[in-house]
C-alpha cells in the first residue's frame, strides 16, 4: 500500500473515531509547511489498555518536525506536571536523531497542534511512549541519510549523521544539514518500524543527568500556570457549590448579589455562578447566595468506612492463582491473618484546578491545568454539545498533579462560564474546593492469610484486597500455592475517589512488606534474608542486595530496637527496595524518620539526575501518606478544608535520603511512582523494630502508634 | 472600599485606587499581572504566596493592601533584572530545587528573606527556617541543598 493511502486509511480511522478531523490534519500537516514529518503511535496498546483499563483509539499519537532551520519540534499530548518529561522526552528525541539537546522543542497537551493521547498518567510517558518517539527519530534520521545520499551523490552507508549533520566518512567537508535537506521539502513518511533504534550502549545524550529544561522560567516566577494567564476583561468565577456530597439541589436565593456593582450572576438551573474580576470579590457574592438542599443520610464517616466497605456487596476478580490454597494452608506450620487498613486521602498539589476559558467565534479555548488534556476536550465537547473541531485545550505548565488532575471539572465550569457569558472566565479552586471536588485515593482494606513452613518458606499467600484496585498486589514472593483477588463495587463510596500516585499500589504493598515482616520476625530471622530466602525473581533480588549495601544493613533478628524498616515492590515495570532508620517517641508516638535509602531498577534511565528526583519525591510525599494524611468526613461532609487539618510532609520530616539506580541497558520502565509505593510497609516495619508496635492502617498518626504500643 | 494607595513594588513607587480589603496576594496578580505570586491556601499555611515585606518575608494571601500603604514589596519578579538571575534563583537552578516549580517562587523569596536576617545560617536553621513552604513534589533535599549552597558571609553582598 502507498504511503498516502495507508494516510487516508488512518485519517477514516481517525474521522470514524471522531478524532482527530480531517481538516485538523491538513491544518497541522499544512502544504506550505516544509520539513520532514514523521507520523507514528505508541507501540503497546495494550500495555496501554491494560493499564489504563480503557480502550484507545488507534490513530496517531504524536509527530516530530524538522524544520527548514534545522529546529527539531516533538508534539505529544503529554503534559509537563513536574515530572519532567519535557526534558527526559527531549533527550531521546534528540540522541536517536543525533542532534543537539538544545535544538528540540517540546510542544505539549495542545489538542490543536498535538495528535491525541490518552493522558499523562500511569507512568507511561517514557516506558510507552518513549519507544515510539525513538523508533521515530530513527526513521526520520534514515529518511534524512538517504536524502543525505542522493544530494551528496553517494551511498548511504558512507554516511554518518553528528549534531544534525550528516557526512561523508573520511571526507572532510563533504557534508550537508538537516536543515539543507528539508527545506523546500515537504517529506511525509508514516513510521513502519523499518529503522532500528541505537542500542542502548550507543545513546550519549540519554542515560545523561540534565537539569530541566524548564529551571529558568520556573525561578524568575515566569513559567505560566493555567492561573497566570491575563486575558482582556476576564472574570474570576465562583461556583455555588453544595455543602456536602450528594446533596440535591432545591433552591436558591440569588437575590442578594443581584444588585452589587460589578457582580455579574449565571444561574443556569442548578449551575448557579458569580463573576467579578476579583477572585475574592467573587468569593464573597456567592456567600450571600441561600441554597436549600436535601441531604443523604449520613452513613460513614472516616473510622465506620471499613466496617462500611467490607459489608458492602462487591465483584470479585481474580487476579492470580496458583496451586491451591487448601494445598498450602495443609503446608502451613503456621499460619498468620492479617488485616490492613487505609484511610482516603488527598492528592493536594500546591496548585488548585485552575482553568481560563473564553470563545474566539464560536469556538471554546480552555488553558487548562490537566493531566489530561484529550479528556478535557471530550468532556467539553460532550457537556456543552460541541463539536470536538470546537474545543482546544491548551495545557500550560502543571503544579503538580499526581492523579488529581486526570478529572478536571474546573475545565468544563470555565468553558460553560465562557459560553453563557461570552467573557474570558477564570476558574481558580480554592484550597477548600480542592479537597471537596478532589478524586481521594479510596479507603480500602486487605485481608490476608500466610502461612509458613517449618523451614521460613511462605507456602500460603491468601490475598483479597477490598477497594484499592489490583495493581501492585503480585504476590511478588515464590508461593506455590497462592491466589490473589481484588473486590470493587460501584457507588459504595461517599464521593469521588481517583487514581493516586500509583494507584493501588501504595495500599498493597503496605500490606504486603508488613505482613512479610510479621511473618520473619515470627521465624525469628532478619527480614531482608527471609524476603532473598522467598524471592526468586532477580530483578527484585538485585534492588535488595542493593539497598543493603547502600544503606549499610546489619541482620538481625527483629525487633532489633535499631528502627530499621525495609520494603521492596514492583510498579509499572519498576523494581524499588528501600531501607530505612526511624526514632519513635514512645510517650508522644511520634515518628522521626532518620534516614531511607531506596534502589530502583528501571531498565535503562533516561536522565538519572531527574529520576533520582522523582525517588526523592516519591520518599518525601510517601511520608504523607505514612504517617499523617487523612480525609476526615461525615457522609458526604468533608470536614478536612485546608492544610491546617491536612498535614503533608514538610522540610522538617526530611530524612537523609540516599538512592541508587542499576546500571541497566534494558526495555525502559516507569520512574514517576515507583519509590512511593513502598513508604508505608517501609515505615511500618521500621516502627515494629523501634519499639515491637505492629501497625495495621495507614496513616500511622500518632494516636494510633500509642495505640499499638499499648498491646506490644 | 477603594482608596488610593501607594507602596513601593519592587524598586518602583506604585500609587493606585484599589479595595483597602484585598489581599495583597490578589492585587499583584490582578492588578499589577505579577503572577509569580501563587494561590496556594489562601490562609497562610503553605507560603506558596510568600513575598518581602520591607524585608520580611510575609504570606501575601494574608495582608490586606490597607495594611500594604507606606510599605515596600518585593516579589520574585522584582529578585533581579530581567535578564539576570539572582544568587539564589541561580542556586535553585543549579541544585534542580524544584519540580512541578509552583511552589518555587515562594520557596525563594522566604529563603531571600531568611538569608537577609542571617546570612549564614546552618542546615538546621535553613529547614526551620523553610518548614512552613510547603512543597507538595518533594523536591525539599534539593531547596536546602540550593540555599544552603548560598548561605556563607561571602555571598551576602551579592544577595543584598
Amino acid at each position: 500500500m502507498k504511503l498516502s493511502e495507508l494516510l487516508q486509511e488512518d485519517l477514516d480511522i481517525e474521522i470514524e473515531t471522531n478524532r482527530l478531523k480531517r481538516r485538523d490534519f491538513i491544518k497541522l500537516t499544512g502544504a506550505s509547511l516544509g520539513g520532514l514529518f514523521v507520523f507514528f503511535r505508541t507501540g503497546s496498546f495494550d500495555l496501554l489498555a491494560a493499564d489504563q483499563k480503557r480502550t484507545l483509539p488507534t490513530d496517531y499519537n504524536a509527530f516530530l518536525r524538522i524544520d527548514e532551520d534545522g529546529e527539531v519540534t516533538c508534539f505529544t499530548g503529554k503534559i509537563e506536571m513536574g515530572q519532567g518529561v519535557i526534558t527526559s522526552l527531549a533527550q531521546m528525541l534528540a540522541d536517536e536523531l543525533d542532534v543537539a539537546f538544545e535544538s528540540v522543542k517540546m510542544v505539549m497537551g495542545d489538542t490543536d497542534l498535538c495528535p491525541y493521547d490518552a493522558g499523562t498518567w500511569g507512568s507511561l510517558s517514557v516506558r510507552v511512549f518513549g519507544p515510539s518517539l525513538l523508533a521515530a527519530a530513527a526513521e526520520a534520521k534514515s529518511v534524512l541519510i538517504s536524502l543525505a545520499a542522493e544530494k551528496l551523490g553517494t551511498t548511504t552507508d558512507q554516511l554518518y549523521a553528528q549534531g544534525g549533520v550528516i557526512s561523508v566518512k573520511g571526507e572532510k567537508g563533504l557534508f550537508v544539514t538537516y536543515g539543507q535537506l528539508t527545506k523546500g521539502n515537504r517529506i511525509e513518511k508514516l513510521l513502519d518500524n523499518q529503522s532500528k533504534p541505537k542500542d542502548f550502549s550507543e545513546y550519549k545524550i540519554m542515560g545523561k543527568s540534565i537539569i530541566r529544561t524548564d529551571a529558568t522560567e520556573k525561578v524568575r516566577g515566569k513559567a505560566l500556570y493555567a492561573g497566570d494567564y491575563r486575558l482582556p476583561g476576564m472574570l474570576y468565577a465562583k461556583i455555588l457549590r453544595p455543602p456536602s456530597h450528594g446533596a440535591s439541589f432545591v433552591s436558591a436565593d440569588t437575590s442578594a448579589v443581584r444588585n452589587i456593582e460589578e457582580v455579574m450572576l449565571v444561574e443556569d438551573g442548578e449551575f448557579i455562578a458569580v463573576l467579578h474580576k476579583d477572585p475574592e470579590q467573587a468569593e464573597k457574592a456567592i456567600r450571600l447566595i441561600k441554597a436549600a438542599y436535601t441531604f443523604q443520610e449520613k452513613k460513614v464517616d472516616e473510622k465506620t468506612i471499613f466496617d462500611f466497605l467490607l459489608n458492602s456487596e462487591t465483584e470479585e476478580r481474580v487476579v492470580n492463582e496458583k496451586g491451591d490454597i487448601k494445598n498450602g494452608r495443609i503446608a502451613s506450620k503456621e499460619v498468620f491473618e492479617s488485616t490492613f487498613y487505609n484511610s482516603y486521602v488527598a492528592h493536594s498539589p500546591i496548585e488548585t484546578h485552575t482553568a481560563v476559558a473564553y470563545l474566539e467565534e464560536d469556538k471554546i479555548i480552555a488553558i487548562v491545568s490537566t493531566q489530561s488534556p484529550f479528556g478535557v476536550q471530550d468532556m467539553i465537547a460532550r457537556e456543552l454539545d460541541l463539536p470536538l473541531e470546537k474545543v482546544r485545550i491548551i495545557t500550560p505548565f502543571v503544579g503538580g498533579a499526581f492523579g488529581g488532575k486526570a478529572p478536571a471539572q474546573q475545565a468544563l465550569e470555565a468553558a460553560r462560564l465562557a459560553k453563557l457569558t461570552g467573557k474570558p472566565v477564570m476558574v481558580h479552586w480554592t484550597r477548600e474546593e480542592e479537597f471537596f471536588n478532589d478524586t481521594f485515593r479510596p479507603a480500602a482494606v486487605i485481608k490476608l492469610s500466610s502461612g509458613m513452613d517449618d523451614q521460613a518458606n511462605i507456602s500460603l499467600w491468601d490475598y483479597k484486597v477490598y477497594f484499592a484496585g489490583s495493581r501492585g498486589s503480585d504476590t511478588v514472593y515464590d508461593v506455590a500455592d497462592q491466589r490473589t483477588a481484588s473486590f470493587s463495587a460501584k457507588n459504595v463510596h461517599p464521593f469521588s475517589v481517583g487514581a493516586w500516585r500509583a494507584p493501588g499500589n501504595n495500599t498493597n504493598t503496605f500490606a504486603r512488606e508488613s505482613q512479610i515482616d510479621i511473618m520473619a520476625a515470627k521465624a525469628g530471622m532478619d527480614p531482608l534474608e527471609f524476603r532473598l530466602k522467598n524471592l526468586k525473581d532477580e530483578r527484585m533480588i538485585g534492588v535488595l542486595k542493593a539497598v543493603a549495601e547502600l544503606f549499610g544493613w546489619k541482620p538481625a533478628k527483629f525487633p532489633s530496637g535499631r528502627g530499621y524498616g525495609i520494603a521492596c515492590g514492583l510498579d509499572a515495570g519498576s523494581y524499588v527496595a528501600h531501607m530505612a532508620e526511624v526514632k519513635v517517641d514512645q510517650k508522644t508516638g511520634f515518628v522521626e524518620v532518620v534516614r531511607v535509602a531506596c534502589a530502583q531498577d528501571m531498565g535503562f534511565c533516561v536522565n538519572p539526575h531527574g529520576a533520582k528526583m522523582q525517588m526523592d519525591g516519591c520518599i518525601m510525599m510517601g511520608l504523607g501518606y505514612a504517617l499523617s494524611e487523612e480525609v476526615e468526613f461525615t457522609g458526604g461532609d468533608i470536614k478536612t478544608a485546608n492544610f491546617g487539618t491536612y498535614q503533608i510532609p514538610q522540610f522538617s520530616w526530611l530524612p537523609i535520603i540516599e538512592t541508587v539506580i542499576l546500571d541497566k541497558k534494558e526495555a525502559m520502565q516507569a520512574g514517576g511512582e515507583p519509590a512511593i509505593i513502598c513508604m508505608g510497609g517501609l515505615i511500618a516495619n521500621a516502627i515494629f523494630d523501634a519499639t515491637g508496635a505492629r501497625l495495621f492502617q495507614l496513616p500511622m498518626t500518632p494516636k494510633r502508634i500509642l495505640e499499638a504500643l499499648s498491646k506490644v | 472600599m477603594e482608596k488610593i494607595i501607594q507602596f513601593e513594588l519592587n524598586g518602583n513607587q506604585v500609587q493606585m485606587p484599589l479595595n483597602q480589603d484585598q489581599s495583597l496576594l490578589w492585587a499583584l496578580r490582578t492588578h499589577f499581572n505579577l503572577t509569580g505570586t501563587k494561590y496556594g491556601c489562601g490562609l497562610g499555611f503553605c507560603g506558596a504566596c510568600t513575598v518581602l515585606m520591607d524585608n520580611e518575608p510575609v504570606r501575601s494571601c494574608t495582608i490586606y493592601m490597607a495594611d500594604v500603604e507606606g510599605k515596600k514589596i518585593t516579589t520574585i519578579e522584582g529578585l533581579a533584572p530581567a535578564d539576570q538571575l539572582h544568587p539564589i534563583q541561580q542556586a535553585f537552578v543549579d541544585h534542580d530545587a524544584m519540580q512541578c516549580g509552583y511552589c518555587t517562587p515562594g520557596m525563594i523569596m522566604n529563603a531571600y528573606g531568611l538569608l537577609l536576617k542571617n546570612p549564614s545560617p546552618s542546615r538546621k536553621l535553613i529547614i526551620e527556617g523553610m518548614n512552613n513552604n510547603y512543597c507538595r513534589c518533594g523536591a525539599h533535599s534539593q531547596i536546602v541543598d540550593a540555599v544552603e549552597s548560598v548561605s556563607n558571609e561571602a555571598k551576602l553582598n551579592q544577595i543584598k
